[in-house]
């Protein structure tokens, strides 16, 4: 029963990190350098990682797509099914799941390492609130870049599908865009692009915890960086599936 | 709030724990503004806890700490601000923000905490910077320091601001004994022309012997002596003579 008071202490500890950056987000002064810093930081150098995925991604699945469909004589819809995975479900889980990886490992190394080598301290001992200072602008650039990140995944992700396509069949690119949008409705796209901002709070939110509240010096920067990644890619999985079930709940055209 | 302005710093009756060891036990000591106190001691015997318990980043378990006129225990953030910039902290590795240059390390806390105009930022780091010898530095990251140089970065940082009171951690741990030397002459210097009073944790007893007007010896999270050099150097407390002598 011990690690179930561990578990549920966790989650305490957890869940009040995030109402705190939750408060501090709204409660000047806002800390606007660091948040244009942090943004170039997660969004800009995340930017070349989510192209290239989603343009790989796209290629790979339009050739099993078309591999299997081609046996129901369905190649046509290939455009359709290759833009309704990527804007409803792959372009979003795999760009958090990409941003984990990516900036929830150096949020959490960063703040550990300035945790263990006193920087935190010395932020504090110039009046400066290093809550305000360091977790908030990384946890909001998280939540303002991840949807924008998620669109390039999908446009690359229909780009490399495009591709492969063409080599394939020779299909006119119009032909394409229009086989590809004609099955898209603006609540298959702006929702699970909107839900990706709730993934970016989980990255900033988990991995700032770690890194934040490390006490174990140099060996709780490896620490941090690793439970940062494992905690928020499986925390992005289980939201995923509860935020499914909030848009088809308040988009239920969706559902059908 | 309390009249005796001359005190600068003062301990009463401090308890500090770690789990089941106790670091600081029952402590209590005072300086005065304008003099220099070096606390000297084993390691592990609340050395560095003291300062952080100044600088209130850390909270005894009980007892008082008072910081010029206020007493920091359990004072609320915003209190703690306005007490924190009459301090200045050199961390015992510098602790510089890797990620600023060193002009940005020390313009963060001048833009952050006064009014000043861009150029007067300028002027004051460029002075603080050359005061300490590195005004051809200020634009390198903290990662192209030696160790002497980080000490002497972190050293104008923690002056930046002009604090009445100035903690240093191991200014002169890791540095040969030259660089030690002159950390040293600015930490005195600082006494000298702005009457900082200085609160030096240190191993260096030569250098302890040059700047302090009064020496505090930690042991097993006592105070084992305090006073002048000469009054520890013939105190009654074995582990106090030993280390202000040998």
């Amino acid at each position: 029963m011990r690690w179930l008071s561990r578990f549920f202490e966790f989650v305490g500890k957890v869940g009040v990190f995030s109402l705190q950056v939750l408060v501090d987000s709204l409660r000047p002064p806002f800390e606007f350098t660091q948040l244009s810093r942090q943004l170039v930081e997660v969004g800009n150098r995340s930017l070349a990682l989510v192209v290239v995925s989603g343009f790989a991604l796209g290629a790979v699945m339009t050739l099993h797509t078309r591999s299997t469909l081609v046996t129901f004589g369905a190649t046509a819809m290939i455009p359709a099914v290759q833009s309704v995975a990527f804007f409803v479900e792959i372009g979003p889980l795999v760009a958090g799941l990409l941003l984990a990886g990516r900036v929830g490992s150096g949020i959490g190394a960063v703040l550990a390492n300035m945790r263990a080598s006193e920087q935190i301290d010395a932020i504090e001992s110039l009046s400066i609130d290093s809550f305000k200072f360091l977790v908030v602008p990384r946890v909001l650039a998280c939540v303002i870049a991840l949807p924008f990140l998620t669109l390039f995944m999908d446009f690359a992700g229909l780009l490399g599908g495009f591709l492969s396509e063409v080599l394939s069949s020779h299909i006119a690119p119009a032909l394409y865009l229009n086989r590809a949008f004609d099955f898209l409705q603006w609540s298959n796209f702006i929702a699970p692009t909107l839900k990706t901002s709730v993934f970016g709070f989980i990255i900033g939110s988990i991995s700032a915890y770690f890194g934040y509240t490390t006490d174990k010096g140099a060996q709780g920067v490896g620490e941090a960086a690793t439970n940062s990644v494992v905690v928020s890619s499986l925390l992005i999985i289980v939201a995923d599936v509860l935020l499914i079930k909030c848009i088809f709940f308040l988009f239920p055209d969706t559902a059908v | 709030m309390r009249e005796t302005q001359s005190i600068a710093v003062e301990f009463k009756r401090v308890m500090k724990s770690f789990g089941a060891k106790r670091v600081l036990n029952d402590v209590s000591f005072h300086i005065e503004q304008g003099q220099a106190l070096c606390i000297l001691g084993r390691s592990g015997t609340g050395k560095s806890v003291t300062l952080k318990l100044i600088m209130a980043l850390m909270r005894p378990d009980s007892g008082e700490v008072w910081v010029d006129a206020d007493n920091v225990v359990g004072m609320g953030e915003q209190r703690l601000s306005l007490v924190r910039r009459k301090l200045g902290y050199l961390f015992q590795d510098a602790a510089l923000f890797d990620s600023l240059t060193l002009y940005e390390n020390l313009a963060l806390p001048l833009s952050r905490l006064t009014k000043k105009p861009k150029d007067e930022i300028d002027d004051v780091v460029h002075r603080v910077l050359t005061d300490v010898g590195l005004g051809a530095d200020g634009a390198k990251y903290p990662s192209a320091l030696s160790g002497g140089m980080r000490k002497r970065a972190g050293l104008a940082r923690a002056l930046v601001l002009e604090p009445k009171i100035l903690l240093a951690d191991e200014p002169s741990s890791g540095l040969d004994r030259i660089t030690a030397a002159e950390i040293d002459e600015l930490l005195m210097r600082c006494k000298k022309e702005r009457g900082t009073a200085l609160i030096i944790v240190t191993h260096d007893v030569h250098g302890a012997r040059r700047i302090a007007d009064r020496v505090a010896v930690l042991d097993r999270g006592n105070l084992a002596a305090f006073g002048s050099v000469d009054e520890v150097s013939q105190s009654e407390n074995d582990v106090a003579r030993r280390l202000i002598t040998e």
